[in-house]
Formats: structure tokens, sequence, C-alpha cells
């Protein structure tokens, strides 16, 4: 099935991959893992400061469903499980090691049940969704479709990185839908591009998408094919982590590495590094960063949806892609900086001379502007290619209205799909954080 | 630059809590944001990194930049009518230019000065940021009044608007009712008088003791007044000197009326780059004229001596009076409009059908566009909230199609 996409966001960044680029492979000897990134998922230590773990043993558990683990990335010595506020886990730090226990292993599901219970134990269940609430799925659940996007149409996202280039073949992404099938009784759904190098998998209905950002977003697959009502569930995940499940399958050791795009800005060369989930981001960057005396903004993921790293939390953060790293500018002076005719404000605005220009930004961290009330209408939908209204369910989040939340379809999306509504938005709202906090406030309420 | 930035740090610590003028911060951050983007960034986490350069300092100033050619074309035809009225043959550009400079100079004044004021205290009590919005409206309520309205009762007028149409609500983005159209309603019932009729359109006054007085009773009437007491079916309107005001005429707007609405080729000016710009919704405006024209279609259909107005051409109905300029400036406001896409078709329809309605079949009062306005704001909301359910129910009958199916 063909889906095009006509509303959205292009954004022209500086600090783009180049088509030709090599992958570059780089060690690391710490690297953490992060339970924020797996929202719902309540951790649970399973380790201790000091424990050694092989690469493939589970760091933290779920409190609810204590089958759902993350795995440890690398073998070593658990340097710290760091706590914060009201002791609760920030990361589990892993420092490389030798070590004498071994890693455990994984054996191919045949059914159902088995499937589950792989997805459970090799930790990819906690790399997947569910719609309703963006959260890590409930194994006991039975999703009615499975959505794959193994598209990613967030600036300076690059394919390589996506797909897995060179640590992944085709073979992996044919044995991770033929499991995901398993747990299904529905379909499942592979999104990709024209770019798309592994042909058809067998088994998957494919869905080949064209559009801006958030054209990648699997809320807005999910929507134009079999969109979410009430009381459905959906899992999603993306196509690295298809394809992590497959490779795990086939050769039943867990399977840490990944190909990252360092992209940005301040990046002296942007490529790929091929390293390990949760690596230090220090190891990646070391070297390919540009000289220069400003604050920088070093993110991890991509400007709309990634976590900017900093002091002690300086971690690969999931889904493990992408690095950006861009002008903090909270060092910058700009003298009525709404009065600016330069060309190299980028905006979507026809008001900025750089709307027209053909040409790269290179965009800081600052919010160009005071927070206000909603004033301007229409902006969002601009770049919401949904059949939702964002000013409107927005509101109701705002108002903990759950009625109009559930009738303005908040189980069909995720925050992610407001970003490029925060960005473009004059009144400089944080609406990825009130969708977020709409969907746990809902989740708390319902269930 | 530097120097300045320097003065403004070394003020900085006067306004913090604890400091001498901690009473005034929310005027020292209102100019600190005005001469300098902010330094805030981005949240780490949760929120996107990069923003658009666009915030609402910019909407505002664009908004102000497209009422420039409105404005400077109400200073010259403050004074061109003036002169006319004198009986002048000769119009010195640059005199007539000065005098409706000089005119229009103390109702900004006032209406800034009163506006601000209380903007700056609301922000100061509240601890918030100063809003842009009254940038736009101080600007547009004198434009919309004759040039020489009484300043205390502008003052009177812009207070009451301020703070019992804006600030009570939550300040701005929160306002049912277009701030700048409350005020002038505010004017026109208090104070009818010095705010409609035929007595007051013309300058008459000696701004600061520039150019040559008027009798205070001078009668030069807009085209929209002269209906009354004309019959039909053929209307004709006359300006100060006697000649007739055609269709170009009432286009170019060199006629009386208020002091920057008179000209829709300003005023299509300004729409152009609101438009070009997308700060106002096309939706919107193109709306607003459709159901002007469509009504004017309508009346002048069946024009019937009772009501004089509906002899008057529809194109004639969207150049004269207050229409265009409510048109591309007030209908579009984006707080008091409707918000979603299909309401704003709606809202503008009915806002030009209305202004027609009022003008041509309510003979006591010329110009409706005013009160169309008023009375859409009041139902924009209801609107919306149709168009919000429509999309609700759309989800509604999915799940029930899905749960029959199965």
């Amino acid at each position: 099935m063909k889906l095009k996409f006509k509303k959205g966001l292009s954004l022209n960044l500086e600090g783009g991959v180049r088509a030709d680029a090599q992958t570059v492979t780089k060690k690391t000897d710490m690297c953490a893992i992060v339970p924020d990134d797996f929202p719902g998922f309540v951790p649970k230590p399973a380790v201790k400061d000091g424990d050694e773990v092989a690469c493939g043993q589970p760091l933290l558990f779920d409190k609810a469903h204590p089958e759902v683990k993350i795995l440890s990335p690398m073998s070593g010595r658990v340097k710290g499980v760091v706590r914060g506020d009201r002791r609760k886990i920030l990361r589990v730090e892993v420092e490389q090691s030798e070590v004498t226990v071994t890693a455990p292993t994984f054996s191919r599901p045949a059914d159902a049940a088995s499937a589950k219970s792989f997805l459970a134990a090799s930790g990819m269940l906690a790399f997947m969704r569910q719609r309703p609430y963006d959260i890590v799925p409930n194994p006991a659940d039975t999703p009615r479709d499975i959505f794959i996007t193994a598209i990613d149409s967030a600036p300076l996202a690059a394919t390589a990185a996506t797909y897995g280039t060179g640590i992944f073949t085709a073979e992996d992404y044919q044995l991770g839908v033929d499991i995901l099938r398993m747990v299904t009784k529905g379909k499942v759904y592979l999104a990709t591009d024209e770019t798309w190098p592994f042909g058809d998998i067998k088994g998957a209905e494919m869905l080949t998408v064209a559009g801006p950002y958030p054209a990648g977003n699997v809320s807005v697959q999910i929507e134009a094919v079999a969109p979410v009502n009430k009381g459905e569930t959906v899992w999603t995940l993306d196509g690295s982590t298809l394809a992590r499940i497959g490779h795990i399958a086939s050769t039943g050791k867990f399977f840490p590495e990944t190909v990252v795009a360092v992209t940005g800005p301040e990046v002296m060369t942007p490529g790929y590094v091929q390293t390990i989930i949760g690596a230090s981001v220090e190891s990646i960057l070391k070297g390919n960063l540009k000289e220069t005396p400003r604050h920088l903004r070093v993110i991890s993921g991509n400007v709309f949806t990634g976590i900017a790293v900093d002091g002690e939390d300086k971690y690969l953060h999931f889904p493990y892609r992408q690095i950006t790293v861009i002008d903090e500018g909270d060092d910058v002076d700009e003298f009525m900086g709404w009065a600016s005719v330069s060309p190299s404000k980028m905006s979507e605005s026809a008001s900025f001379p750089g709307h027209f220009l053909k040409r790269l930004f290179r965009p800081d961290a600052r919010l160009n502007g005071g927070r206000r009330a909603m004033i301007q209408s229409g902006e969002y939908e601009k770049v919401m290619p949904m059949d939702i209204m964002p000013e409107y369910l927005i509101k109701a989040i705002l108002s903990h209205n759950i009625e109009d939340m559930e009738a303005l379809g908040i189980y069909e999306v995720a925050p992610e799909d407001f970003a490029a509504a925060e960005y473009v938005d004059t009144s400089k709202l944080p609406l990825q954080k009130i969708v977020r906090e709409g969907l746990d406030y809902l989740r708390k309420e319902l269930e | 630059m530097a120097t300045l930035r320097k003065l403004l740090d070394r003020a900085k610590p006067n306004f913090e809590p604890g400091g001498k003028l901690h009473a005034f911060q929310s005027v020292y951050d209102g100019f600190e944001t005005f001469l300098y983007t902010p330094r805030t960034t981005s949240p780490r986490k949760g929120a996107v990194h990069i923003h658009d350069s666009i915030d609402s300092k910019r909407t505002m100033i664009i908004v102000v930049a497209a009422l420039l050619p409105c404005f400077l074309f109400g200073m010259y035809n403050t004074g061109y009518q003036h002169w006319l009225a004198l009986g002048a043959t000769e119009f010195p550009f640059w005199q007539l230019l000065w005098y409706g400079f000089l005119t229009i100079l103390p109702r900004v004044a006032v209406a800034y000065i009163v506006g601000l004021g209380i903007e700056f205290a609301v922000a100061q009590v509240k601890h918030e940021e100063i809003q842009e919005g009254f940038l736009v409206t101080g600007l547009i309520v004198p434009m919309i009044c004759p040039a020489e309205v009484p300043l205390w009762m502008l003052a009177v007028a812009v207070a009451f608007s301020v703070i019992f149409v804006k600030e009570v609500f939550g300040g701005t983005g929160y306002n049912v009712l277009n701030v700048a159209l409350m005020t002038r309603a505010f004017l026109f019932f208090a104070y009818p008088a010095q705010m409609s009729g035929d007595k007051v359109f013309v300058a008459t006054g000696t701004p600061f003791g520039y150019g040559t007085p008027l009798p205070d009773a001078f009668s030069g009437a807009t085209p929209l007044g002269e209906i009354v007491g004309q019959t039909g079916p053929d209307i004709v309107f006359k300006g100060l000197d006697g000649s007739v005001i055609d269709t170009w005429q009432a286009f170019l707007g060199l006629i009386p009326g208020s002091f920057g609405e008179t000209s829709t080729l300003c005023i299509l000016i300004g729409a152009v780059l609101l438009l070009a710009t997308g700060i106002a919704s096309w939706r919107t405006m193109l709306s607003v004229f459709a159901g002007g024209l469509f009504m004017g279609w309508i009346v002048n259909t069946f024009a019937t001596p009772t009501y004089p107005a509906s002899y008057i051409s529809p194109i004639d109905q969207l150049l004269l009076g207050g229409f265009a300029f409510a048109a591309v400036f007030m209908a579009t406001d984006p707080v008091t409009s409707c918000r979603t896409n299909t309401g704003k078709y709606i809202y503008g329809f009915l806002i030009g059908v209305i202004a027609i309605i009022i003008r041509t079949y309510n003979n006591g009062y010329p110009e409706g566009a005013m009160l169309a306005v008023l009375l859409m704001n009041c139902f924009a909301p209801l609107i919306d909230y149709c168009v919000v359910h429509a999309n609700m129910s759309r989800r509604t009958r999915r799940l029930t199609a899905k749960t029959s199916r199965s």
C-alpha cells in the first residue's frame, strides 16, 4: 500500500550525513541503560553495584510484569545503580571488564506464548511501544495489529542508522516479522520508503510512505491504515528493533550493536558510528566536534524528540540511532531578534527571508521568544498529517477532560506526533510534555 | 550594542526580588525581551530542541506594519479633509500630513499610555511576561475612531476595554471580544454625540496650534451618513467640496470617515502583507468579503425606498465605511475569531452578511461592521464547538461501524 502525506515539516539543517559516508566502529568501555527512555516500565534493579554481568544479562525488570526485562549491552561490572530523588532509578551504568559469568541464550520461539516470552526475556518488548498511552506493551495483551516503521523522517536522520546497514540483513528482518506474526491475530505492517534496500518481507503488509516529517511516525501511518479505536491495542516498533529481534532469534544471543548517525552543525565530519546500545556519547564523538568557544548541546536522538546529554547523563539514549550536536545559544545576545531580516533565521513563517531560501540552517536551542497563551490558530494543523484537532486535544488534556480527550483521539497519538507543532508554535508551548502528562493521567485514571 | 547590554545587566539587580525597583520588574523584563531575544533555551528532555524563529513579538509587529499604510493615509486624509472644509484649492502634501500627524499623535499616545500602563501593572501583579497584544490594539483604536475623539473619552474607553474585556478574562489570548472594537463600541454607546453623526468626522481643531480652525459645528458627513434623507434609486455621495464620490474615490479613500479606515487601497496593501506572511487567515478574510458581496447583492436586488442604503451597489458596500478594515484587521484577530479552519469560513461569511444587514435595514445606524464582528465574536466558540464535535462524532462512528461489523 502506498501512503502519501502532504502536511508536515521539512527542515534543512547543516550537518547531514553524506550518502557515501562509511561506518566507523568505535569501542566504548562504559554504557548505561536509562529507564526513563521506556515509559510505562517501572524499573526494579536485577543487579547490585559491583555485580558482574554478561552481555545479555538483565539489568532491570518491570515491577508489574517481572518477565519484561532490559538487558546489559556489555559484559562487565555494574558501576552503579544511580538513583535520584525518592530513590528513583536514573540509570544503571556498566563498566567493561573480563567476567566469569556466561551470557544467557535465547531459543527461537515457535508459538504465540513462547514468542511473547522471547520478546520479554530478550529485552525487545521494552524496545516496543503500544497504542494507547505510548508505553512499553503489556505482555499479557494480544495486540490487534503490529505496526513497524522503518523510516525516520526526523531532521538529519540517515538511512544506514535507520536500517542498521552492515549489522542487519534481510533475513533478520524476515525472522523478526515471522516472530511478531505469532503474537498478533491481525496484521504486521512494515512501513518503508523508496530507499528500502531489503525488498518485500514475506508475511508483512508493506507500506510505502512518502512525505515530510512526521510521515515516519508510526501514529501517522496507523491512522492512515487502521486507526486505533477506544479499547483497541496496537503494538509498534521501529525497523532496527525488528531486525534486532530477528538477529537475536537466529543467533540465540543478545545483540547490542547499533549504527548511530552522528549529525548536526557542530559535528566536524557527520557520519556513521557502529557502537553498542547505551554507549557513552564521548566515545562516539571523540575528536569529531568542532572547536568552538560557544556552548554546545549534544542531543542523543534528533532535534525533535531527543534527550540532551550533560554532566552525569552522558549516554546514548533509546532508540540508539542518532546523535545531533547544535549550539546551545544561551551565550549569545541577539539585538531585537523579532525584527530581524537576517537570512540565517530559520522559520516556517514567510515573514523571515530565510523561509524562501534554499539553504541549510544552523539553529540553536533557544526558544526564540517567550511563552504565551495560544494566540495564532491553525498553526498546528499545518504540520499534523492526521485527522486530529491538535489545539483542541491539547486543551482537553490541559483541562483534564477525559471524555473530550477520548473523543478527540488521544488513543491514537504519542508525544512525538506533536513535535512538529511544538517547533512551529508561536506561543512556544511545551506540547510534547503536555501530551505525555495527558497520556499518563488518562492511564492512571482508567487503569 | 554591547554598551546597551552592559547597561541592562547593571540595572537588572535593582528589579529582581529584593531590589529597590522590584515593583517595576515587568517593565524591565518587557524592555529587556524587547531589546534582546531571551536566552532561554529548550528543556533538556521531553521537548523539541529547536524552535521556529517566529514569536509573538514578530507576529504583532507584522500586523503593525500592515496597519502603517492605512495610518499614513489617515494622516494625509485628515489634513486633506480639513483643508477641503476650509475651501482650499491647493493641498500642500507635507502640511496636510503634518496636520494629520499632530491631530492623531495625542490619541495614539493616550491609547498606548493607558493600555500599556494597565498591561504592565497586571503583568507585575501576576508575575507574568508582558504580552504584546496591545501593541496592535493601541494603534488600531485611534484608527477606527474619528480623528478628533476627545482624549479623556479615549482614555476611559481604553481602560474599560483592557480591564473588562481582556484582563478579567485572563489577558491576551483569553479574551472573547475584540478589545479594539469594544473600545470603539464603548465610545459609540457612551458618547454617541462625539462618535457619530455628521459633525465629528472632519477635523476642525488646531492641534498644538497648527492650522486654521474650523467652526466646531462644521458639518461634513461620511458617505454612509449621507444616506439618511435620500430615497433612491440613485444614491449620490458628495464630498465636502460638493464633488461626487464614485466607486473609484471610495476605493482610494480621500473621503470623510474614521481616521484609518477610509482607504480600501491601503487596507488591501496591509491585507497583502498579512496574507503573504501567513499572519492572518485568508479563510476568514475572504469569507467576510464573500459574505458582504453576497448580502450586498441580495439587498440590492430587493432594494426599497424604505431602506435607502439598499440602493448601494454590492461593490460600494464593501468599499464604504469600516467594512474592508473590519474584514482585514478585525475579523482576522485569531483570539476572538473561530479557530478551526471550517469555522473560519462560516464566521467570516456571517460577519459580511450581518454587517450589510445592520447597515441597510437599520436607518438610524449607518455602519454595521463593528457590531457584526462583535456579534460573531460571541458566536465563534459555538461555531468551533460544532466543528470540533463533527470530528469527535467521526471518531465515534468509526468505532460503532467497526463493532457492528464484527
